[in-house]
């Protein structure tokens, strides 16, 4: 520990004597780094400011960096260990409640600035100095605890657990509660319920006219009726293509399979564009009606019937893979054991498969619920008129009004409606599963479909997996002729006009109106991956191996996170890191973080699923054998898990790259993401490029995930390959 | 309905089963008599299971065919045969009550709800659970739930019941509970069983017939005290019960018999199909007594490596010249030690001369 405390110390220290304490504005070429950054204002250290610039409240910070310090020539270890608790715990509430207390224009509540009179000075973000510093402080706080003996006395469980969890308040709660406190301030700054009913009561998130005949109803509705179709829809869709599957006989279910990879790799709204290619009004269908019969084709497209459509073709591939591990799960030993009770195929099914796996088919629903209502790609690109709560955020935020208390107030709407659909899965989940993958003696085979049933989803399932593959391919084909709808000659020059590469004198261009955003997300996404994976992996392992007092509310706290909406999280980052202590709003810091939390449930269930599988004794082996909790997790579980971290490495990086809805809020003019550059286009009718660069993206992201499927290659779980002789015979 | 209707006999001729490449059970054939209990005995990987899963109807041989009660089975659903199964993990539906577990098989199979719910109370009565008709599998033990899947198997009345390891997941001393529960039964009943096991003693002790199984075929069948007191093979000696290894030579070898000879000692043994010359031994550690060096009946000499004391019996490792020896001894009172010089008689019921 003496040696853990001597780094900290170190680096605390250094956090306030070296680096800039502030959020610099310049690059960082700017900065005289000769030494007269020292003494500059912008740049200076928590040190030189507060001895030269007279921010005095800077000294609270610094006096326990030295305590900190000092604090090392204590003798006895346990009084050292209250020493950095002690430490650890001040110098972080010292430079939090500075930070919240001063912002740009002074004392930032009215109650400070009566106690202590005005100001007279400001401050902006904290930079590196005083990021240095609080992680210096948070892991000595947690070292000392663990030398007091909590996390069952090991530094590294202590510090993790700070660390997720201040990550986990920072990144999604701040944002969130800083949200909702927005959704009560009235236009004038106060808060009052009477702004929150004001907004809640307005005629267009609630109001049912439509159902007394007016064109349309509130928000609010359109949402929920959307996310109700699009779940029912979905989730007899996915059963459909789940059971044909696992237990059809079906010559090749290794394809229908590879269809669900496709949700992950396309950004959503792609599908809109495909809907928009076939039925739009140049699209082929309308076209082929006029030619033959002189019938002009509306623009019903675009509306419910739209995006219900979209949505459909977007999430069944979700939802079926959910349910395969469903119908998968289900003992066959159970359906084994009913065959020899004397049941046949229809009793086995409808008896015993079906209610094992309701609870499956009930978390399914909600599943495509959620996605339904968190989607913005498609409703943007397809909705018309028919406003759903993420399209109307977006608007509120980026419109003519800028109207944050709407904004606010929606997000409201619409974080309430994914929370109670977490309400309801968890509830499901937890009480009554019955699916569990490999008990002991669990080596059956499932019993083959009733024919029927085989029949009726046979019939489902093989035209619609044709329709989305019809599709997919007028949406990566579609950039490749001149003029859709009007002139089909086959021609390069969207795809040019995209990604066009100039040798000049000076060298290689990178002339295409596409590469600035496809290299920005690049970048980002690279940058977020592993750190994504990293603490995916370090929080599923703080889950599942370790045990310490609030584990559980951490867990949930975390799990809570992943229902919040992407358009609802991005709306609270906008708001949140807009002003000090945390300025982030236009950076690329942003965006790499959006994509870090909102991606960060991939890292923690792929880490959670593997290391549920490793025997803990492997764990406490390490343990007896003297190492500590960073050993048994670097020694034993890392190398066992490798497979799960390059798998959650890959996923992080392709949902960064693909994902619209939450960062959309936070691009800015010199980080332009892809997805929202496509957007863009699309908005401007500009379908050639757009088009194009999603076939880049498509191709890309499904090259990237391929190569990893080679490398990690796939999980077998059972070791028998069901239906071998009756099968045919259906 | 305590009695069952019928007991019905299993023939398996020639069954093969393959899974791609791999062969599960290899051209193998064997009758169970009805009324008897029958085990499949063997180490994990054997084909026992698959063997049990082709009279269930589960799995379909590849070759050969199955019969029950003199009906030809093979190809026909586990539904239509005239059998039950009690599964290793009890397979009980955990989404329905006991009573609906135990009914099922006679509610599916169209029996009025409430001749299906007495039949079942029955079956629940046979095995000990009155009572317990309401709860659910998960709010009972795990030996009242292997209770249930045995009334839920007992109460159609099969011809031929099964069971799969059926007590593997049970601790040692309610398995040997459970084992003499489920020979009580069969035995009130006189049902057919064919039960799978990989324990030796299990199958020891309820058996009427065991078919030791190794690689896919069958090694021996035949009565407990036939399997331990004449293996037919090497394999057969090593896996029911302990037995030594020894050298010896066979001589003057007649139509059955031959005279083996282990040191200084001659018996005549069957010798089935060994070869005159040397031939391996296979002495049961009990049939192996110490002796004083002098003592006549000595066959062999030799000096103790080992002890260890367990209560009851003593138990040695001696290092003689036909092998190393382990033996079983009941008496404690002066116990040898470690480097004693020791004599080794050997009572003929507990030698079998091992086929080449």
């Amino acid at each position: 520990m003496r040696r853990a405390a001597l780094w900290l110390a170190a680096l605390a220290l250094a956090g306030v004597v070296l680096p800039p304490w502030y959020l610099v504005q310049d690059r960082l070429a700017d900065i005289d780094w000769s030494g007269g950054w020292l003494t500059e204002p912008d740049h200076a250290p928590a040190v030189s400011q507060a001895l030269l610039f007279g921010r005095w409240w800077l000294w609270p910070v610094l006096a326990t960096a030295a305590a900190a310090a000092a604090s090392l020539l204590l003798p006895a270890r346990r009084s050292l260990a209250r020493a950095l608790a002690a430490c650890g715990t001040l110098g972080l509430l010292a430079l939090i409640i500075q930070g919240y207390a001063i912002g740009l224009g002074g004392w930032r509540f009215a109650v400070l600035e009566a106690v202590f009179g005005p100001l007279g000075d400001r401050q902006f973000g904290i930079g590196t100095g005083a990021t240095l510093a609080a992680l210096a402080f948070l892991w000595m706080a947690t070292t000392g605890l663990a030398g007091l003996g909590f996390f069952r006395g090991d530094p590294f469980t202590a510090g993790a657990v700070g660390t997720v969890a201040l990550a986990v308040i920072l990144f999604t709660f701040l944002p969130i509660a800083s949200l909702l406190s927005d959704a009560f301030r009235t236009s004038e700054g106060t808060y009052t319920l009477g702004a929150l009913f004001g907004r809640l009561g307005d005629d267009r998130t609630w109001g049912l006219a439509c159902l007394a005949g007016a064109p349309r109803c509130g928000v609010a509705w359109n949402t929920l009726m959307l996310a109700l179709m699009t779940a029912g829809g979905t989730t007899a869709l996915g059963l459909a293509f789940a059971l044909l599957v696992t237990r059809g006989g079906i010559r090749f279910p290794r394809a229908l399979r590879t269809l669900t990879i496709l949700p992950i790799i396309t950004p959503s709204f792609v599908i809109g564009l495909g809907l928009i290619l076939i039925f739009g009004r140049s699209g082929i269908v309308n076209q082929l009606l006029y030619g033959a019969f002189g019938i002009e084709g509306g623009r019903w497209i675009y509306g419910l019937q739209g995006v219900w459509l979209a949505q459909m073709f977007a999430f069944t591939p979700t939802v079926f893979l959910v349910l395969i591990g469903v119908v998968e799960g289900v003992s066959p030993t159970m359906e084994e054991a009913a065959q020899t009770l004397r049941a046949n195929r229809w009793h086995t099914f409808a008896t015993v498969s079906l209610p094992l796996m309701r609870p499956g088919i009930a978390n399914a629903f909600l599943v495509a619920f959620v996605e339904s209502i968190a989607d913005f790609g498609n409703p943007i690109v397809l909705g018309g008129n028919f406003g759903v709560l993420s399209t109307e955020i977006f608007f509120a935020v980026v419109g003519a009004q800028a109207d944050a208390g709407r904004a606010a107030t929606l997000a409201l709407v619409l974080l309430v409606f994914a929370l109670g659909a977490f309400w309801a899965q968890a509830r499901i989940t937890g009480s009554r599963s019955y699916v569990s993958i490999a008990g002991k003696g669990d080596g059956g085979v499932h019993p083959p479909l009733p024919a029927w049933v085989r029949r009726l989803c046979l019939g489902v399932a093989l035209p619609w997996a044709g329709l989305t593959i019809l599709l997919y391919a007028m949406a990566l084909t579609g950039g490749f002729v001149e003029t859709w709808g009007r002139d089909y000659t086959p021609t390069l020059r969207h795809l040019v006009r995209a990604f066009d590469l100039e040798w000049s004198a000076r060298g290689l261009i990178w002339s295409g109106v596409a590469w600035n955003s496809v290299w920005t997300t690049v970048k980002l996404a690279a940058v977020a991956a592993p750190l994504t994976a990293a603490l995916g992996i370090i929080a599923a392992w703080l889950f599942t191996r370790q045990s310490f007092v609030g584990r559980r509310a951490l867990e949930f706290a975390t799990m809570l996170s992943f229902a919040v909406p992407g358009t609802v999280i991005g709306v609270a980052y906008i708001y949140a890191f807009n002003v000090p202590p945390l300025e982030l709003t236009g950076t690329g810091i942003i965006i790499v973080l959006c994509f870090m939390f909102r991606n960060l449930s991939v890292g923690l269930r792929s880490g959670m699923a593997a290391m549920s599988q490793i025997d803990r004794s492997l764990d406490e082996a390490s343990f007896t054998l003297g190492g500590g909790g960073l050993d048994a997790l670097r020694r034993v579980i890392l190398p066992l898990l490798r497979p799960a971290i390059i798998a959650a490495l890959a996923y992080s990086f392709v949902r960064a790259v693909t994902t619209v809805s939450a960062v959309i809020f936070l691009v800015s003019a010199e980080y332009e993401l892809a997805t929202v550059f496509i957007i863009n286009r699309v908005i401007n009718g500009d379908y050639g490029v757009a088009i194009t660069t999603s076939t880049a993206l498509i191709v890309t992201m499904g090259a990237v995930l391929a190569l990893i499927q080679v490398v990690v290659g796939s999980r077998r779980i059972r070791r028998r390959a069901p239906a071998l002789a009756a099968g045919a015979r259906a | 309905m305590t009695e069952a209707r019928k007991a019905l006999d299993v023939r398996f001729e020639n069954v093969t089963k393959r899974y791609g490449e791999a062969v599960a059970v290899r051209d193998v054939s064997f009758s169970v008599a009805p009324g008897t209990l029958v085990t499949l005995l063997g180490p994990s990987g054997c084909g026992k299971t698959t063997t049990l899963r082709m009279i269930a109807g589960l799995e379909q041989p590849s070759e050969g065919r199955v019969l029950i009660g003199g009906r030809d089975v093979t190809g026909m659903p586990p539904a239509e045969r005239d059998v039950s199964m009690v599964f290793q993990s009890y397979a009980l539906f955990p989404h329905m009550t006991v009573l609906e577990n135990v009914r099922y098989g006679l509610v599916v199979s169209g029996r009025r709800k409430r001749d299906a719910n007495e039949a079942a109370l029955a079956a629940l009565a046979q095995v000990g659970l009155e009572g317990f008709g309401n709860r659910l599998p998960s709010e009972l033990s795990g030996g009242q739930q292997q209770r249930v899947a045995v009334a839920r198997a007992l109460v159609l009345q099969p011809g031929v019941m099964l069971f799969d390891e059926p007590l593997s997941n049970l601790d040692a001393r309610l398995r040997r509970h459970m084992r003499e529960e489920i020979r009580a039964l069969q035995q009130r009943l006189g049902l057919t069983v064919v039960y799978v096991t990989h324990d030796q003693s299990e199958a020891l002790a309820i058996s009427d017939e065991i078919i030791v199984m190794n690689n896919a075929v069958i090694a021996q069948q035949g009565g407990p005290r036939d399997l331990y007191e004449r293996p037919a093979s090497a394999f057969v000696a090593g896996f029911i019960g302990e037995s030594n290894r020894l050298a010896a030579r066979l001589e003057q070898r007649g139509p059955e018999e031959g005279t083996v000879v282990l040191g200084s000692a001659r018996v005549v043994l069957p010798h089935h199909g060994a070869a005159e010359g040397a031939i391996t031994l296979a002495v049961r550690p009990e049939a192996v007594r110490l002796v004083p060096v002098a003592d006549p009946a000595a066959a062999l000499a030799g000096t103790v490596t080992a002890a260890a004391y367990l209560g009851a019996t003593m138990e040695y490792l001696v290092d003689s010249e036909a092998g190393e020896v382990f033996i079983v001894c009941p008496e404690t009172g002066s116990p040898r030690k470690v480097g004693d010089q020791v004599a080794l008689a050997v009572r003929p019921q507990g030698l079998c001369v091992l086929a080449a």
